[in-house]
């Protein structure tokens, strides 16, 4: 035990890295995710065949077999990246995927009825945009996306895999290190586990919150 | 890009390949069997039971649905041999990972779905004197489960894809099976345009079988 | 100048294969309240949408104050559709109160009555909100200024509707069957409402079930049916009528 907690700068290290992979990806994928969102709800419908094929490819396929794909197999046709580069690729291209639908949901959830209330006291395509898809769209969206970022915590935990040292081989390290495998992989659950509730907790609160909206 | 396709080697292979998916399918279908068993047997003592057995459940299921599924394989394939208690081989370890990991999501699957049984069957059942176990068994699981079909379904092909992790410790399903043909003749690009579609349209058949099913049984509110 | 405040004619309208209006010609005058009634798929709530282009209209014109809403004239083939922007010039003059209410659900009733005053009539933050607490205690609902949606029962809501389509000063009230969604004992509040603004003068087009009531406010009774207006006349007219498929109607709604 002793051994496990005083390796824990080390797994702190590790941990730091979890953290800005999962950033970094969170960012990446919302930004293009809700763009390509709004555009498969608005957009030409070769738009929205082209953003569906993609989505349901890459939800069809195992997040590992992407990670591997990236960082083993794109060098092979010449692209080569780094492994913190190529894990957040990877997990990015997965993670917009989720973010597509997300926001795709959220959108389609505002009620035409409410659009064409907008309408009848005269605003305007933009302005209806603005003042009552965005509102009610945002309410909706935020506790799904909060629990992909959850999703993408925990998922990064596989990059590991490829050598990036996360919090997953910081612990894989410290264990050949010190022979304790037990101690060190509940100190690292422990770890997983507070990130993660923490957010699978604010979004129930978020979802209790905005219920109203699901009028 | 001098790359040269050369699908021979993962031919020469395919077995490697064929098994595997055949095992990821069967490691998938062993653990949402055992899965459903641990999930609704918990879900039932959560909505019969009091605070404190509800919060011991409830820790089980938010500790396994916030840890990441490699951690789980790990701690379980190698951390509980190393304090002495079993020692498996890692097929078995790694349903029973699959299992607990399961079970935990399939519990609040089966809690939401016995809150949504329709009062008015269970009532049917009390007017013509049935006791609470016999509506437990002759109505509300049965009902329970035409309703959360399509939520097992979608936790059957999410768990096909999860078998890919087993890879790491060395189970021989599909995603090990790809990683040897790469480790032994370099074939990357092949081996992964291979298995892509391997996933994809097992997992489309699968949808679409499940949706049959479905739409023969499922009740849609 | 005195053209009818809404001049529709030779209205028609399909969706896909189905012909809902089938030449409807009307004209509306400046505080006239116009009921209109008959069977479900009469046209009745299409012809109301065509008014402030909710639904596009085919063929035909319809002309508010004098000027064509849907198109850039009123006839001939070269007319152009106007776009979405143009027509929500027009809409700000037309109001529309819906049987489903489609209240802003994040919005609170103030908010809901102020969102038009501010954004489409441009009215000082001050101003919209003397003038959205006006209407809603015209309405009735001064304790529920700051209640969301959620909050409120259907005869609330509806009448949240109404003040949030009455408050923008608008020519002329399109009532879509504005109580046939609510459980009968709220209907009363939502039709005083009503009655008070035809005490004000405001020219309406409500489009009902309610018989009674059709036959207290209104000035006219239209009768539609199978996309046709078939009667047109003051109350005891339409009840004294000799119409066959008038008294059929009628005879079905008394059971």
């Amino acid at each position: 035990m002793e051994a496990a907690l005083s390796s824990l700068p080390y797994l702190m290290d590790g941990l730091l890295v979890t953290l800005q992979v999962t950033l970094l990806v969170v960012v990446f994928a919302t930004i293009i995710g809700v763009i390509l969102g709004v555009g498969i709800s608005y957009g030409p419908l070769w738009l929205r065949i082209i953003v569906r094929i993609f989505s349901d490819f890459i939800r069809g396929i195992p997040v590992l077999v992407l990670i591997f794909f990236v960082y083993y197999g794109l060098p092979a046709i010449g692209i080569n990246m780094e492994t913190f580069t190529a894990a957040v690729v990877a997990l990015s291209i997965f993670k917009i995927s989720h973010v597509i639908e997300n926001t795709r949901g959220a959108i389609q959830s505002v009620h035409h009825g409410q659009m064409e209330a907008g309408k009848a006291i005269g605003l305007k395509f933009h302005e209806r945009l603005i003042y009552i898809i965005f509102p009610i769209a945002l309410r909706r969206f935020l506790p799904p996306w909060i629990n992909s970022v959850a999703d993408t915590a925990k998922g990064s935990a596989l990059v590991s895999l490829i050598g990036v040292v996360d919090l997953m081989l910081a612990m894989q390290k410290v264990i050949g290190r010190t022979y304790e495998a037990m101690p060190v992989y509940i100190v690292g659950l422990i770890i997983y586990f507070i990130i993660n509730f923490s957010l699978s907790l604010s979004s129930r609160k978020l979802e209790a919150k905005y219920a109203f909206i699901k009028e | 890009m001098d790359y040269h396709f050369n699908f021979s080697y993962i031919w020469r292979h395919f077995d490697r390949l064929f098994y595997g998916l055949v095992l990821s399918l069967e490691l998938a279908l062993v653990s949402i069997a055992i899965g459903m068993i641990i999930g609704l047997l918990l879900a039932l003592v959560y909505v019969e039971s009091g605070k404190s057995i509800r919060f011991f459940v409830a820790s089980y299921v938010e500790l396994i649905r916030n840890s990441p599924l490699l951690l789980l394989v790990y701690l379980i394939f190698y951390g509980i041999p190393s304090i002495g208690w079993f020692q498996y081989s890692a097929t078995t370890s790694f349903i029973v990972t699959l299992s607990i990991y399961s079970g935990a999501y399939l519990v609040e699957v089966f809690r939401s779905g016995l809150a949504a049984v329709p009062e008015g069957l269970i009532d049917a059942g009390k007017a013509i004197g049935m006791k609470p176990w016999q509506r437990l068994i002759s109505i509300r699981i049965p009902t329970m489960f035409r309703i959360v079909l399509p939520a097992l379904s979608n936790t059957y092909i999410s768990l096909f894809k999860d078998t890919s992790i087993a890879s790491v410790i060395a189970v021989p399903e599909l995603m090990y099976g790809a990683q040897w043909i790469n480790f032994n003749t370099f074939r990357i690009i092949e081996v992964y345009t291979v298995i892509t579609p391997m996933y994809l349209v097992t997992g489309y058949v699968i949808l679409l079988s499940l949706r049959q099913v479905e739409k023969k049984f499922a009740i849609n509110k | 100048m005195s053209h009818p405040l809404i001049q529709v004619k030779n209205l028609y309208k399909s969706f896909g294969d189905t012909e809902v209006l089938k030449g409807v010609s009307i004209d509306i005058n400046r505080g006239e309240v116009v009921s209109i009634i008959g069977p479900s798929g009469s046209g009745k709530t299409t012809l109301l949408r065509c008014i402030n282009v909710l639904t596009k209209y085919d063929k035909g014109s319809i002309k508010i104050d004098n000027v064509e809403i849907g198109y850039t004239s009123d006839d001939g083939k070269n007319r152009k559709e106007r776009s979405e922007n143009q027509l929500s010039e027009f809409r700000s003059e037309l109001g529309m109160v819906f049987q489903l209410f489609y209240l802003f659900p994040h919005l609170t009733a103030l908010e809901n009555v102020m969102l038009g005053l501010r954004k489409v009539r441009k009215l000082s933050k001050v101003k919209a909100t003397d003038q959205a607490k006006y209407w809603l205690q015209r309405v009735g609902l001064t304790e529920k200024i700051n209640s969301l949606p959620s909050e409120m029962s259907g005869g609330q809501q509806q009448r949240v509707g109404i003040a949030r389509a009455v408050a923008m000063d608008p020519k002329v009230l399109l009532l879509d069957e504005i109580t046939s969604a609510l459980d009968p004992e709220l209907v009363g509040e939502v039709l005083e409402v009503v009655q008070k603004l035809v005490e004000d003068g405001m020219t309406m087009i409500i489009v009902t079930h309610e018989m009674s009531f059709a036959k207290d406010v209104s000035n006219r009774i239209v009768f539609m049916d199978e996309g046709k207006i078939e009667i047109d006349g003051t109350p005891s007219e339409i009840f004294d009528s000799k119409n066959e498929r008038l008294n059929t109607f009628l005879a079905r709604i008394k059971k």
